[in-house]
Formats: structure tokens, sequence, C-alpha cells
């Protein structure tokens, strides 16, 4: 049994987290953008935390299960509709077969998420299953979903726990702790020194923004113009994730999931870890600050994060027992 | 290994890289390719990606999967001291010795700079060509799109600046220079480098087990071929 896609919305990837030991071989990660949130959806329906899920944007996309499952969405508030009941986000939900979900209007942040319980029936490329898009390999036939696509489960259809209408059930995530207002924190990177002393101080003192122009690759940002000292001619070298790098015409780009694996750019900064689904889940008219953190509460807030992710785990598997039970 | 000729600094949080120059040259880039040989056999535990580079090569872990076992030290001095162990105890490890011959066709049809090079360089098209292909070359990193192998030195007499205008379309198996770098674009994508040639092999193919043909460490040689060779070899791959 499956899932049709009837409407394919701007960009709807299968995304898990991430492809990794391939980077010397130049193939970059990809991945969900928001690793948190993919994570909150499996959590709801008690799959593992990095099972593939369907990423998407607005426009979002307009889905047909072909069977009955449970779902959770995750992400961004797109104003979810089940056969055009309102669903909320972050919880999970009994979808009976021939449902149609949809969503009309873009609410709360940028990138949303939807799980199915027992994932996605695909075949992985290079240990993962996220869509690169670049060489179109990985995910659902390596590319973005079109009109028609039908997709596997790998869970039969479940024994209905109440007829046959959609239900959501009565436990929620809570997922706005990753989404606290304040600063993205960051690492120095390695060039940051040669930046002038003005641009170190604009850096951290202005605001900057998302600009339209920006995709999976990074987002591009405007903000103050960042001159260094001196001129430099650099030899490529790894950028990563989060990497913020200083474009010759003295605006930033910071690099996102599907990041090349190397680059020329002086590195003025490195979003941590903790911060990447925040920063993802910005828009074009959010205003970003930064601020310096250190190696050590970085550690920690990932570690406290990836912590809350197994409780929620488990609150989850515990919650659906006494619901079946009762 | 010497400390003063390395420094390593942190990418982030869960990354770091070990700097051991600044420039292009074969006897830094041997003693990158002896530590990413070194780590590969012997992995570190957390370790996710080894990514070697011109001049440094960079380690990116799990950082919480380390966080567990080092609370008390921070997991980049953690990780920092176990790759100052392993450059202490670097061993003279043979090269992969993958030696991997490039049919390239350099017809003005598929080497859309070529001309112009030649009129820049005051050289004739049949000299860049002999000189292109009579130099081994070392891939000294692959990145920028999957496969992409960057590989040096080119020859003085042919060295060119890339275009001051990126193409936005260069098409795949297209081989440029840049400086003293050669490379090959693996799939068709915008890029800046000067195009002579191309080559009919797959530099990426997502079917095979392993997609790049080239990798970090291999050595290769271009040989010209005419354009009828091209469409044969190009025929008898797809």
């Amino acid at each position: 049994m499956s899932i049709a896609i009837l409407k394919p919305g701007l960009l709807t990837t299968i995304q898990d987290a991430g492809r990794f030991g391939y980077q010397h071989l130049g193939i970059n990660p990809s991945g969900a953008m928001d690793i948190r949130c993919m994570q909150v959806a499996n959590a709801l329906v008690l799959n593992k935390l990095d099972e593939a899920v369907i990423e998407f944007f607005f426009p979002a996309p307009i889905i047909q299960f072909n069977q009955s499952t449970f779902i959770a969405l995750s992400g961004a508030d797109f104003s979810a509709e089940i056969n055009g009941i309102p669903i909320p986000i972050n919880h999970p939900v009994f979808v009976p077969t021939n449902s149609v979900l949809q969503f009309s209007s873009k609410k709360t942040k940028q990138i949303g998420y939807l799980s199915v319980q027992g994932g996605f029936e695909l075949s992985e490329w290079l240990n993962s299953n996220s869509t690169n898009l670049k060489v179109g390999a990985g995910g659902y036939e390596g590319r973005a979903f079109i009109a028609g696509d039908i997709v596997g489960l790998n869970i039969q259809s479940i024994k209905s726990i109440s007829n046959s209408i959609c239900s959501v059930l009565p436990w929620k995530a809570s997922v706005e702790h990753f989404y606290a207002n304040h600063a993205l924190r960051l690492i120095p990177g390695n060039e940051f020194n040669l930046l002038n002393d003005e641009s170190k101080q604009l850096f951290f003192s202005s605001s900057f923004k998302i600009l339209p122009q920006s995709d999976r690759m990074g987002y591009r940002l405007s903000g103050p113009y960042l001159q260094l000292s001196n001129p430099v001619e650099m030899i490529s070298s790894a950028v990563t994730r989060g990497t913020i790098q200083l474009l010759p015409t003295g605006q930033c780009i910071v690099l996102m999931a599907d990041h090349q694996t190397t680059g020329g750019y002086p590195r003025i900064a490195h979003i941590i870890s903790a911060d990447f689904s925040n920063l993802a889940q910005k828009g074009t008219t959010d205003q970003l600050y930064f601020s310096e953190t250190t190696m050590e509460l970085s550690q920690k807030l990932l570690h406290d994060q990836e912590q809350h992710l197994q409780q929620l785990k488990n609150a989850c598997i515990l919650q659906l027992d006494a619901y079946h039970r009762h | 290994m010497d400390a003063h000729t390395y420094h390593i600094y942190p990418l982030g949080d869960q990354a770091l890289t070990i700097q051991f120059g600044d420039t292009i040259n074969e006897a830094t880039n041997k003693k990158i390719m002896q530590l990413f040989r070194q780590l590969q056999i012997n992995p570190i535990k957390g370790v996710k990606d080894i990514i070697p580079a011109y001049a440094s090569l960079t380690i990116c872990y799990n950082c919480t999967m380390a966080y567990k076992a080092n609370s008390t030290a921070g997991n980049f001095e953690w990780m920092k001291e176990q790759i100052i162990s392993h450059l202490q105890s670097i061993k003279e490890i043979a090269s992969n010795n993958r030696f991997i011959h490039i049919p390239v066709c350099y017809d003005f049809s598929l080497a859309p700079d070529l001309q112009e090079i030649s009129l820049i360089l005051g050289i004739s098209v049949e000299e860049l060509i002999e000189i292109h292909c009579a130099t081994t070359y070392s891939v000294f990193m692959i990145g920028f799109l999957p496969g992409f192998p960057y590989m040096a030195s080119v020859d003085e007499r042919i060295r060119i600046n890339r275009k001051a205008t990126p193409r936005t379309i260069v098409p795949k198996g297209s081989v440029g220079i840049a400086g003293e770098q050669t490379g090959i674009y693996p799939l068709d994508s915008p890029g800046g480098w000067q195009l002579i040639g191309q080559t009919p092999l797959n530099i990426f193919d997502v079917s095979k087990e392993i997609p790049c043909l080239l990798q970090p460490g291999d050595t290769i040689q271009f040989n010209s071929i005419s354009l009828k060779e091209f469409e044969q070899i190009k025929n008898e791959i797809n």
C-alpha cells in the first residue's frame, strides 16, 4: 500500500539525517534542513528518530493516503487539513484509507515534515535515503516529487483505532525551545581574524536578513558590507553545514544541508549544531543576530537536544501504549 | 611529525581541520594522504567523514557520541589529541598506487576555450595538448561537485587564470585548467575553468558502488584521442 502525490508543492523531497562517509568524494551529506523536527515527527509515530520523512516548503504538496496509517507533521505550520478537517502539527494523527492531506496557508516557519509510521518503502543510495538533487540519487528516484508519484509504505494498513475517521491523538511534542528567539550562536571561523576591526564589530552588532535567492545549499544573507584587512587568495578546503563564508561581494552565505564539501572563501564563523534548526526555519522577514559561544556550551546544548528527543520518543511509546489499553 | 608543521583548528562544533600549509605542493599532499589513509585504516570513534584538501585534512565527527565518553575534556580537545597521537605515529603508508589513464578529445567542438588560450599564451594548439598530456597529475582532492577531481600541477607554460565570467553550463566530461590546476566536470554544471577538451569516460556514475572514477591520492595522465575515438568510447559506455 502507498501514498500518492496529487500535487507536488514547491520542493518536496525525501530526507533523513544525511549521507555521511562520502564527503572525500565530493558527495555532500544532504539530509533534512531541520533535523530536530524531522526527529520529532518520527518520535510521534514511534519510528527510529532518523527514519526518512517527506520534507516540504510552501506551497506544500497534496497527498492522498491509499491506506490507513499513523502520521505526524512537524516543523512549519502550513494549516494542514485532512479531508477538510484542520489538523494540528506535533501530534500523532490516525489517517483512514483514502484521506487527502493538504495545506491551506503559511502560518509559522518555512519547512514542514511528514512522517508515516514504519517509514517509506525506498532503496538507499550510499547508506542513506536523503535525496541528492545534484546527482539525482537517493530518496524517491533522486528527485523532488511530481504529481502522480506513488510511494510505498513499509507497514501495511493498521487496525483502525476508531472506525474510519481521522483522529488526532491527544499528546503533543513541544518544539518551541529549538526556536528560541535569541541570537544565533557561533564559533569563530579560522579566517575570522582576517576581517578588519570594523567588520569584526559589525558582524556581531548588526542584523542580517535571509535573501530570497536562498535554497537548500545555502542561505544568502544581506547585512553590513564586511571587509578583510588584506585581500586573500585561499586554496580550497573543507566546509561544513553552518559555515558562514564571506563572498567577494562583502556579503555572507551560511551553508545548509546541500552545501558543497569544499570551498575557497574565507570562513568567518560556524553556526553551532544546536542552532541549525532555528536557522533553517528563519524566513526572509526575520532579523538574524549572531553571538559568539564556546565549544563546551555548544556541545552541551547539542547533547541536551538529543536527550530531549530520546525522552520524547520514550514518552510517545508510553502514551500510545496507554491509549491502546484505554 | 613535527608539531610546528601543522595547525589544528575547529571547523564548527562537529569538525576540525588540520592545516599543513597554504600552497599546492606534492610534499604537503603526501603528508595529508598518509594521515587520510591511516585514519581510514584505524578509524577514531565518532568520525563520520574525512575530507582531504590541497593543504589540509578535515575530520567531521559526531560530537554527542564523543561527549558521553569525555564529558570532562571537551570534544574538540579530545579529538585533537587523537589526531596528534596519529600524527606522531604516522607511518610511511604506500600510496594507493592507482595510475589511471584518461582519454581526452581536444577537438575544438569539445574544447571551447582551446583556440583562445593558445593565442593568449602564444603557443600552438598542438603543443598545448602535448604539454597537457605529458604531465602526470595527482588528485589532491575531490570537491565542488561529486567526483570533481582537483589535480595539479599543470606545466607553467600552459597556466592560465579561470574565466572572468563563469559559464552557466559546462557539459559533463569537460576537462578544464585554472592556474596550476586541471580538473574534469563530472556532471553538467556551471563552471569557470578554461575548457580545453572532453573525456568520454563517466567521471561520476550513480549506478556504481563507488560512483566516482577518481579518488584522492590517484595519479592520472591524459591521452589525446580523435573525435571518432571519442564517439566510439562514448557509445561503448552508454
